[in-house]
């Protein structure tokens, strides 16, 4: 480097305040960033969490973050960090309709992790929606592009567990036809959700002791992340 | 003739010494979020960004860096840059965030960066570090936008998501995949390739036909 | 095989004038495959006629345009091309749209051959690198497979006619292949079916018996090493045989290994490409015994229903490496070395 002011070495001081002092900066203006982009990020992340609630869970217009504390399902509005979490959804009068379950599992190419609408009244699946995949473009993407895919989610029983079967051979209320050329992904997807219902429906209260809507609540952000 | 030294800086990152297509740096994001066009330019804008605020500063305390440290500081300074560039799409557009994923904190080990330092700025007045680093950088994203936009349109039949063959279209799948961004990048350096040795054969036998004339 | 394998081997040196050239050897692998060709020109009718022709015109276009002008000529002759359409024309569906059958062979002559240097240069099969260029880039349209045509010579299926860039035109005429059915859907296809091609698959690949009998006129003309079919049909055969015993039921038996999917075009026609395949005897053994076994693993524990394709191209890329370490010791040196 052409450095001229530095003949011979400097001393270690130098190094180390220059150092230091560029580090403070930067953290200065990191942290300047952090604080000032938080507010949009939290709240970005709380829409797009609603958004996908409401999408799995027709009907419903309020929603609250629950999650499995002491034997019973509380409702909480800041989530610990590992602790799984549902969402109750409720519809506009505060009635309780169903709940909005996030669940992952291996798909053919990763992790695919889907948020699914469950009706424990009528033990149904009402919709499912597919937050994260990274499965093959072309063919696996259908387990999210594929509107006629997704629609088999609209009412589809889950007891005693859901079963792909080849297309257009359907006849069980708890079956659902598989994608063609998508066999891997679609059976990935039905797995996911017959894992996470097993899993789950232990903790779930009986129908129709919910927990009520708690107006405070409020919508629920991910603040623990 | 009379050259402007801060028009050639600019000039020559998007021409001459095109960082990807000639240089061949910044591989790993050119061939990672090439799939789609607009990543591609969110890509290009983030390492704009980058770069040329860090060619600034790098330039600016020059003289105050011991070059025993520079490395760390010149580190130190790109970080910040793609802290503020990383936080500042996650709040603006989320969903492409999403798609760029971990590349975006990535940009600062794409050594296009960390070389411009290196070479050109940690040497040269502000001026000249500011003009080279926008000229490397439009090169960057011209690139990234040539590879984006071919995959594209390929893989997807569409540019900026506007679809450009209708509903019929067979996408190309392989182009949206990784395979596709080595087999587009590989097409464009043999062009390029190509280019000179055309060039060069032209500038030889100019100036064979100057010594017979003489 | 010790005992029979003479001391002294040579290999490439043109001591004796064979008769062998390169146009030679290539009309007899042309030959060879003319009955595989004529049956699925019986089972396909003008549909196989037209993908073939199309994965051809792609190969001879793209073996012009790149070539270079004093040497044009002599690479068209040698019918290297021709022979590289023709064997990735046979193993694509013969329901295939013809501009990605043409694709096809372009991009196995420039991406499989001719950027390495040209015929002799190249690490990998080019019609197979062309076949998974097809299969990574048209999944859909090169894993949707249809029916024989039962006899109609001239009835063509619409999926051909797409244009240029554009989807085939689904028509619900699918049929899923023997390993399909076996990976999928548990369904075992009868043997007799397998080796007289009365199954859906590609277009050269449904009848084993032509395939088989090509194969024995390229032995008998010398024209390929015997040693990498063989050993890739028998490891095949005891690999699928030593399942069996874990499993009768969920593994295929041998002979269903043999017979289903491309195994027989691929280990005869080309598995066994002189270019990339080991040259010495002990190289080609290991060669074909590799290519079985990945074979059998891609089918039975990989995602996909057939692995021949992969299981070759990924010995190709090994070939190097075996030929390097199975050099004869030149005589009289490297014995104090080793």
């Amino acid at each position: 480097m052409n450095a001229p002011a530095n003949t011979g070495s400097p001393g270690s001081l130098r190094l180390v305040s220059t150092l230091a002092i560029a580090g403070l900066l930067s953290g200065i203006a990191i942290i300047g960033i952090y604080e000032s982009t938080l507010p949009t990020i939290t709240l970005n992340k709380a829409r797009e969490l609603r958004e996908a609630v409401f999408k799995v869970l027709p009907g419903v217009s309020q929603m609250q973050a629950l999650v499995h504390r002491d034997g019973e399902l509380v409702v909480v509005t800041s989530p610990d960090k590992d602790e799984p979490v549902i969402y109750g959804g409720h519809d506009e009068q505060g009635q309780f309709v169903g709940y909005a379950v996030p669940a992952a599992g291996p798909g053919f190419q990763d992790t695919i992790a889907i948020l699914y609408g469950y009706k424990p009244s009528e033990k149904l699946v009402v919709g499912m929606e597919v937050l994260e995949s990274r499965e093959t473009p072309g063919l696996g993407d259908k387990i999210y592009k594929d509107a006629e895919w997704v629609a088999g989610f609209g009412a589809l029983s889950i007891e005693p567990e859901i079963f792909a079967v080849k297309k257009g051979t359907r006849s069980q209320p708890n079956e659902i036809d598989a994608i063609t050329g998508a066999t891997i992904s679609s059976k990935a997807v039905v797995r996911i959700i017959n894992e996470a219902h097993a899993q789950w429906s232990a903790l779930l209260p009986a129908p129709g002791s919910e927990p009520q809507f708690e107006a405070a609540g409020q919508a629920p952000t991910e603040s623990g992340q | 003739m009379k050259k402007n030294p801060s028009r050639e800086e600019l000039l020559k990152g998007i021409w001459r010494d095109n960082p990807v297509f000639v240089q061949v740096l910044g591989m790993c994001p050119m061939l990672a979020v090439t799939n789609s066009a607009i990543n591609a330019v969110a890509m290009g804008m983030a390492t704009f960004f980058v770069l040329v605020g860090s060619s600034f500063l790098v330039s600016t305390f020059r003289h105050l860096i011991p070059k025993q440290v520079r490395i760390s500081c010149f580190i130190i300074i790109i970080a910040t840059f793609v802290t503020i560039a990383d936080y500042t799409l996650l709040a603006l557009v989320p969903g492409v965030h999403k798609e760029l994923g971990a590349f975006i904190p990535l940009i600062v080990a794409n050594c296009l960066i960390l070389g411009r330092q290196e070479a050109f700025a940690s040497r040269y007045p502000t001026k000249l570090a500011v003009m080279d680093a926008i000229g490397m950088a439009s090169g960057f994203v011209l690139a990234l936008l040539s590879l984006g936009s071919v995959r594209e349109i390929l893989g997807d039949g569409a540019l900026f998501g506007i679809k450009l063959f209708g509903e019929n279209f067979e996408p190309w799948v392989i182009m949206i995949l990784p395979p596709g961004g080595f087999l587009t990048l590989g097409v464009i350096l043999l062009f390029f390739n190509w280019f000179k040795s055309k060039k060069d054969e032209f500038l030889e036998e100019v100036a064979a036909a100057q010594r017979s004339e003489s | 095989m010790k005992k029979r394998d003479p001391d002294l081997l040579l290999f490439h040196a043109p001591l004796l004038r064979q008769g062998m050239t390169t146009p030679s050897a290539m009309r007899d692998v042309l030959y060879a495959l003319a009955p595989a060709t004529g049956a699925s020109l019986w089972f396909f009718g003008i549909s196989a006629a037209l993908v073939l022709g199309s994965c051809i015109a792609g190969a001879v276009l793209a073996e012009w345009l790149f070539a270079n002008k004093e040497t044009r000529g002599e690479s068209l002759r040698d019918a290297s091309g021709v022979l590289t359409g023709l064997l990735l024309g046979l193993t694509l569906p013969p329901g295939l749209p013809l501009w990605m059958a043409f694709l096809g062979g372009f991009v196995g002559i420039a991406l499989g051959k001719v950027i390495w240097g040209g015929l002799g240069h190249n690490l990998f099969n080019p019609a197979l690198l062309g076949r998974a260029f097809l299969l990574a880039t048209f999944p859909i349209a090169m894993t949707t497979w249809v029916p024989s045509t039962g006899g109609e010579f001239f009835a063509i299926y619409p999926g051909n006619l797409a244009l240029p860039f554009m989807q085939a035109q689904l028509d619900g005429m699918s049929a899923a292949t023997p390993l399909g059915l076996l990976k999928f859907e548990q369904v075992v296809t009868p043997l007799s079916d397998l080796a007289f091609g009365k199954t859906s698959g590609s277009l050269g690949e449904t009848s084993g018996l032509l395939l088989l009998l090509g194969g024995i006129y390229l032995w008998l003309r010398r024209d390929l090493d015997w040693r990498i079919p063989v050993s890739i049909l028998l490891t095949v055969i005891v690999f699928s045989a030593c399942l069996g015993l874990f499993d009768a039921e969920r593994f295929p038996t041998p002979l269903f290994s043999v017979f289903s999917g491309g195994l027989l075009l691929g280990a005869i026609y080309m598995a066994t490409d002189p270019v990339t395949s080991p040259v010495t005897p002990r190289g080609a053994w290991i060669f074909g015994i590799g290519v079985g076994v990945l074979v059998i693993l891609i089918r039975v524990f990989g995602g996909l229903p057939e692995g021949v394709m992969y299981a070759i191209l990924l010995m190709n890329a090994a070939t190097p490496l075996i030929d390097r370490y199975t050099q004869p010791r030149v005589f009289g040196r490297g014995v104090e070395s080793q």
